[in-house]
């Protein structure tokens, strides 16, 4: 029997499982699946808990409901990747052989890395929204508070889903507009990005949308620590911000199983051939979704569309045929920008986001870089989606490449 | 694509202002490319900074980040903040000859 083995069971190799179940040989090869965790969370929700949109019950369902039959499913922690030995090594010592390995061991905040973060304000008016705890705990700060100074930090690139603090401060904006207490809070967006987004194009239309609903933008600021007992932050280059309510995006970083193991860059992200999928180095490994080192952007739907490319490459690479099929860094993101309104957009390594109509060029239903209510249905939809047929790896009506049609250069 | 005569040599540079080839870079250029960073005097703890981002670029095809400097103690962050004032990553490796570094998409 040749043994598939998959780590980490979130977004991405859960749905790699379910794509590969169908189609291997159940005589010929055993999938094995390995995770830590019982519980699956829909992170995009998590942005929600917040501002109480979602509670955490939307969020949150057993990873046991997700896995295709035949799966073999392990919860366990796991000590090291021995790929000398084509082995890995689990928390209590049990070995498990594989012939192929797919990683999907994705990306963790590490609040740590910044000097007086996770210290003496971490939940107290320090908090993060890319975890349940903090979003949770930051929905019932929410609650109770009346007003003051809200900085929104992203402390370095890159991160996982980096439209979500544009979202948070665009749906904060809405969220105290709601509450009557608008005019008490005074909003800072703070990046070290040279603008509010990654590329030039989105970058001025979210810059303006900051500008118009009041946030205000401060770039190219490089956090290097905090202090928690006065409420500042400082820069490398010793330039000063207060706070009175800090949300942060701390570094992002792979899994510390990846640095034990010696695969991963500065960062624990492991380096991965762009177009192929295939890490670096050797070839019966492959890497998917925030695990990789890639350049393209830490969301659910880019680990979407490089699991359709995996799947191919994947049964090419065990026939022994050539891997043809070639990820293009596709990204496609609906980006809250509250009152009922979001954003789209959708783009890929070698194309900026762009303005135009999508999925049918011309036609829509959603429109690329522009506001709109329809945008903000098909976020909403997403939820149904996710759970019922992503997970599931069933074939969605967006095709893997980005394509031009419908975009206006 | 630009050109321009930098220490008696005919340099040139891609659609970013980085050189176009990190081969025809020395000490000399790095000088010129450092005064229009604003940075003069060009220290020899420069120097090392630039040598080993320049051994790192001929190995990974990429100038290497902030974070890696720190972490194989080449320069400490701070101190790699205040030799290159305003954007470290981007200045070093333009003044060492290399491309502009690799952003997020």
């Amino acid at each position: 029997m040749k043994q598939l083995l998959i780590l980490g069971a979130g977004t991405a190799g859960t749905m790699m499982a379910n794509k590969l179940a169908p189609v291997l040989d159940n005589e010929e090869w055993q999938i094995t699946i390995v995770d830590q965790f019982e519980t699956h969370y829909y992170q995009p929700g998590f942005l929600f808990l917040p501002f109480g949109i979602y509670n955490k019950q939307d969020v949150i369902k057993p990873k046991r409901d997700f896995f295709a039959a035949g799966v073999n499913v392990i919860f366990s922690t796991i000590e090291i990747i021995e790929t000398d030995k084509n082995q890995i090594k689990l928390s209590d010592g049990r070995l498990l052989p594989y012939d192929y390995l797919i990683i999907a061991t994705g990306t963790k905040i590490k609040p740590q890395e910044t000097e007086g973060l996770a210290d003496g304000g971490w939940f107290k008016n320090i908090f993060d929204f890319y975890t349940i705890e903090g979003a949770v705990a930051l929905a019932h700060f929410l609650k109770f508070w009346e007003g003051g100074k809200l900085v929104l930090n992203i402390t370095e690139m890159p991160i996982k889903c980096p439209v979500a603090p544009l979202e948070f401060v665009f749906l904060a904006d809405w969220w105290f507009t709601e509450q009557g207490i608008r005019d008490k809070v005074e909003i800072e967006f703070v990046t070290p990005l040279p603008g509010a987004f990654t590329k030039p194009r989105a970058s001025k239309v979210f810059g303006d949308f900051l500008a118009k609903k009041n946030i205000n933008l401060t770039p190219e600021f490089n956090v290097s620590r905090v202090d928690w007992e006065n409420n500042k932050l400082i820069s490398w280059d010793e330039r000063e911000l207060n706070y009175d309510l800090l949300v942060t995006i701390p570094t992002n970083m792979g899994d510390d199983l990846i640095e034990r193991s010696g695969m991963g860059d500065e960062l624990n992200f492991i380096p991965t051939d762009k177009h192929t999928l295939k890490a670096d180095g050797h070839e019966n490994i492959f890497v998917i979704g925030d695990a990789t080192n890639l350049l393209s952007s830490k969301a659910g739907s880019v680990a979407h569309f490089q699991a359709d490319i995996l799947f191919e490459n994947f049964l090419s690479a065990i026939e022994g045929r050539p891997m043809r099929a070639k990820f293009d860094g596709h990204a496609n993101c609906y980006i809250e920008s509250g009152f009922g309104k979001g954003i789209l957009i959708d783009f890929n390594y070698d194309t900026e986001p762009l303005p135009g109509k999508f999925p049918l060029p011309g036609i829509g239903p959603f429109s690329l870089l522009e506001e709109t209510k329809m945008n903000h249905y098909g976020k909403m939809m997403f939820r149904w989606m996710y759970w019922n047929l992503l997970l599931r790896g069933a074939e969605l009506p967006i095709g893997s490449q980005m394509l031009m049609a419908g975009k206006r250069l | 694509m630009s050109v321009k005569e930098i220490a008696g040599k005919m340099i040139e540079f891609d659609d970013d202002d980085f050189m176009a080839d990190y081969t025809v870079w020395d000490q000399s250029v790095a000088e010129v490319l450092a005064k229009e960073e604003g940075i003069d005097p060009l220290t020899n703890r420069h120097l090392e900074v630039l040598d080993f981002m320049r051994k790192e670029f001929e190995e990974n095809g990429t100038a290497p980040s902030i974070r890696k400097l720190n972490k194989l103690n080449v320069v400490p962050t701070k101190e790699l903040y205040s030799l290159f004032p305003g954007g470290p990553a981007k200045k070093a490796a333009r003044i060492a000859g290399l491309k502009k570094p690799h952003g997020c998409i």
